[in-house]
């Protein structure tokens, strides 16, 4: 299914372009717009439409990184899950790499730790069906996106009755730490790039008091390279109409009042709770945990699991690139001890971080 | 063979190793050499330049669609030999063989062997074999060497690129990863990718033929298109950029790459090449490719420049620009 | 967050999932969050469930999107177009 049929990138981005560049040039500051997520940073670079932005337009990575913001604490405890004896840890690959305080997960399945990587949460279902001797440990690390298909694999799990499962719960929620960011007056933002697919589930709504009590336009955006250059000058538009609001570009797969039954099976599994995010500290109500009905699948609980937050490395500026208030480059680490061979940081680990991003696609010709 | 699984027996050195060797591994790859049943194989030596390689093969599962280890085992040392622009003239093969090994298997890889070796027009002349216990590794390994003769006049290498050089793909990236991946099951991904394992050593000489000069040949495997050209960009202290609309791409690998979040830049190809020739033989040499069955697809992708070396650009479809690094680490699936 | 995939759906079981082909790549899809939808609909996968129905490339919108740069770049300089 081709993106925007009937009108090539060729004809409609060039002109968005000089709608963008004029824009900014009507501005005498550099406008601040701040993508959130961090599948737009990595959409932005390799698209080239970092290369393309005038410079009036200054870019700025959020903390929409799921990887980027799980405290080490959490990597620590599925590390001690997957050491546990008969544990078979199931997680998505993006957290492999991670580090933890002292290994990753790649490490400790290269020293004969069961770890699998899987595709959709359904896949430890299975992995639980077919290893009855064994326990299954899911790793459930993302935002609003992944939240309903975790809890609709553990409605399922229930109805297979499948009694060797259990639930590592490090998932966040996104209007939260937008809100943390906001408050906290750091980074100046003039307008916010907001996640596509996290929208497809929540809708419109949880975006509006960024118009409404701050004043900054929002546009929900996609991720095709059309997508994002309509959303800047949607974004851009607002703020030469002296407008903040906030729409939606990605009409096609965001409806304003988001995805209903998905809302409906996350609330029924999970409940929000105050949340650890990497970077950004305690944000109340940001994470989610399994309700009492489900607690007997709560790994932390059934392991007794011990949280033993370490900070950043000494000059790690994680938390200061996540908030948009330092850009990877400014930080001391970046490229000498911190790459994505070795890496310090999450952020330069995840894929989509932002220093992993700048590192490979934001070098100089 | 009476026994249907290799055992340590096999590997020992006695009558059952001397039968093995006799009834399925002569019987396959029997040159001359190789009936001979000496210690080494004795080759004629003429003056001018040898291409000498050597690989290892540890592919799981054994077999996928278009190919197997065996077909690989040979396709990637011919390869090899191709792009220093060599015609191989023998191949050795050693194989270790895991304890359980069914022999029908062996059989079946053997066979695929002599096939891709008939292809290249090339033969195994020296063979070993090893048996190692029940789970000491899966299945089976090869480890493999290859000689070549340099034709007279031709010098290619990765520090022999010059400003202004065309570069050519010989066809679409990323089969042959994507095939292994779908055959091993995963990640319950179905779809009708075949590896692209071939050997190349008679597309070369069709490109030599049709215009003297290549400068530099890579074929792309383990860290695919951008790690090679990252090579050739720092061997030979020149820039490269690349257009994006132009690099070839099955549709199905594209959704595989999608679906896990992998760059299509890396995945490994055991039956492509990347040339890097002077501008003004491109037009030829593409033509020439793209009249040969393993150059079908080839297309013009990019340029050597004089400005930043060692950098590789990529010029987007959408008229910007990036920088393509090499392979760091090993990609892994990402739903984010 | 993350990577959504459009994919047709070309088969539906009776327990809720869907064979859905993506480019000629296919592989299960749950409709659990999403059981409205119906063989032939595309929808957005992302981690093996089907997160909403993808209406039609709405080419309308787009349509109007091309007219209202063109008409914004007419009003800003007079005599163009």
């Amino acid at each position: 299914m081709r993106k925007h049929p009937g009108l090539a990138e060729a004809r409609l981005a060039p002109l968005l372009l000089k709608e963008i560049t004029g824009f900014a040039g009507l501005s005498d500051q550099p406008l601040r717009l701040m993508e959130v997520c961090g599948t737009h940073t990595v959409a932005i670079f390799r698209s080239g439409i970092k290369s393309l932005l005038p410079s009036a337009i200054e870019l700025l990575s959020g903390p929409g990184c799921p990887v980027c913001v799980t405290p080490t604490a959490e990597i620590d405890q599925a590390i001690t899950l997957a050491r546990q004896k008969d544990v078979i840890l199931a997680t998505f690959g993006d957290l492999m790499r991670v580090p933890g305080s002292s290994s990753t997960l790649q490490q400790e399945r290269a020293q004969g730790r069961t770890i699998r990587v899987i595709l959709s949460p359904l896949d430890a279902l299975q992995l639980a069906a077919e290893h009855p001797d064994h326990v299954v440990c899911l790793f459930a690390v993302g935002f609003e996106t992944t939240s309903p298909t975790i809890a609709a694999a553990v409605t399922e799990a229930g109805s297979q009755g499948l009694t060797n499962l259990y639930l590592l719960s490090s998932q966040r929620t996104i209007p939260p730490a937008i809100r943390a960011l906001l408050a906290n007056g750091m980074a100046q933002i003039d307008g916010f790039i907001l996640p596509g697919h996290v929208s497809v589930i929540i809708g419109q709504a949880p975006y509006r008091f960024i118009a409404e009590e701050f004043g900054i336009p929002g546009v929900i955006t996609g991720f095709e390279p059309l997508d994002i250059l309509e959303g800047i000058y949607m974004l851009l538009k607002q703020k030469k109409e002296g407008r903040a609001a906030i729409e939606i570009q990605y009409r096609r797969a965001v409806a304003a009042e988001g995805n209903e039954r998905a809302r409906a099976i996350m609330a029924e599994v999970f409940a929000p709770v105050d949340a650890n995010w990497r970077g950004l500290g305690m944000i109340p109500a940001s994470g989610l945990a399994l309700r009492e009905a489900f607690s007997y699948l709560d790994a932390a609980r059934h392991f007794a699991l011990p949280y033993i937050e370490q900070g950043d490395a000494p000059g790690c500026l994680c938390g200061a690139v996540l908030q948009g208030i330092r850009r990877p480059p400014e930080c001391p680490l970046f490229g000498t001890q911190c790459t994505p061979e070795e890496p310090i940081g999450a952020c330069m680990v995840s894929t989509e971080g932002s220093c992993a991003a700048y590192y490979k696609y934001g070098g100089r010709p | 063979m009476k026994e249907r699984r290799i055992s340590l027996a096999h590997g020992a050195g006695g009558k059952l190793s001397h039968d093995l060797v006799q009834e399925l591994f002569l019987p396959y790859l029997g040159s001359a050499p190789l009936q001979a049943l000496d210690d080494s194989a004795v080759i004629p030596f003429e003056t001018g330049q040898l291409a000498f390689t050597t690989d290892a093969y540890v592919v799981k599962p054994l077999f996928f669609p278009g190919g197997d280890i065996g077909r690989l085992a040979v396709c990637g040392t011919v390869n090899d030999l191709a792009m220093a622009g060599a015609q191989p003239l023998g191949l050795s093969a050693a194989f270790i063989l895991e304890e359980g090994l069914l022999i029908a298997d062996l059989e079946r890889v053997l066979a695929s062997m002599q096939a891709a070796g008939k292809e290249a027009g090339v033969q195994v002349v020296a063979g070993d074999t090893k048996v190692v216990e029940h789970g000491a590794i899966e299945g089976l390994f090869i480890t493999t060497a290859g000689i070549g003769k340099i034709p007279a006049g031709v010098a290619i290498g990765s520090a022999r690129t010059l400003p202004g050089d065309a570069i050519i793909v010989s066809g679409p990236l990323g089969d042959h990863e994507i095939a292994v991946l779908l055959a091993r099951g995963e990640f319950s991904l179905q779809g009708a990718v075949k590896s692209d394992c071939a050997p190349l050593n008679k597309l070369v000489a069709t490109m030599l033929a049709a215009s003297g000069t290549i400068h530099s040949l890579r074929d792309p495997t383990r860290g695919g298109m951008a790690t090679v050209l990252w090579e050739i960009a720092h061997a030979s202290g020149v820039g490269v950029v690349v257009e994006e609309e132009e690099i070839p791409i099955r549709g199905e690998v594209r959704a595989v790459c999608n679906l896990l979040g992998f760059d299509p830049y890396y995945l490994a190809n055991e039956g492509r090449l990347i040339a890097f020739v002077p501008e003004g033989a491109a037009k030829t040499i593409l033509q020439a490719m793209q009249q040969h069955p393993l150059g079908k697809g080839a297309k013009l992708i990019g340029r050597a420049v004089v400005d930043h070396p060692g950098k590789v650009l990529l010029h987007t479809t959408l008229g910007g620009h990036r920088m393509l690094e090499p392979l760091s680490g090993v990609q892994f699936p990402r739903i984010c | 967050m993350c990577l959504g995939i459009p994919g047709k759906i070309v088969s539906i079981t009776t327990n809720g999932l869907a064979a859905v082909d993506f480019d000629g790549i296919k592989r299960e899809v749950s409709l659990m969050l999403c059981p409205e939808a119906e063989i032939g609909d595309y929808v957005l996968v992302h981690v093996g469930f089907a997160l909403r129905r993808l209406e039609p490339e709405d080419a309308q919108e787009t349509l109007r999107l091309f007219r209202e740069i063109e008409e914004s770049y007419r009003e800003e300089t007079p005599g163009a177009g």
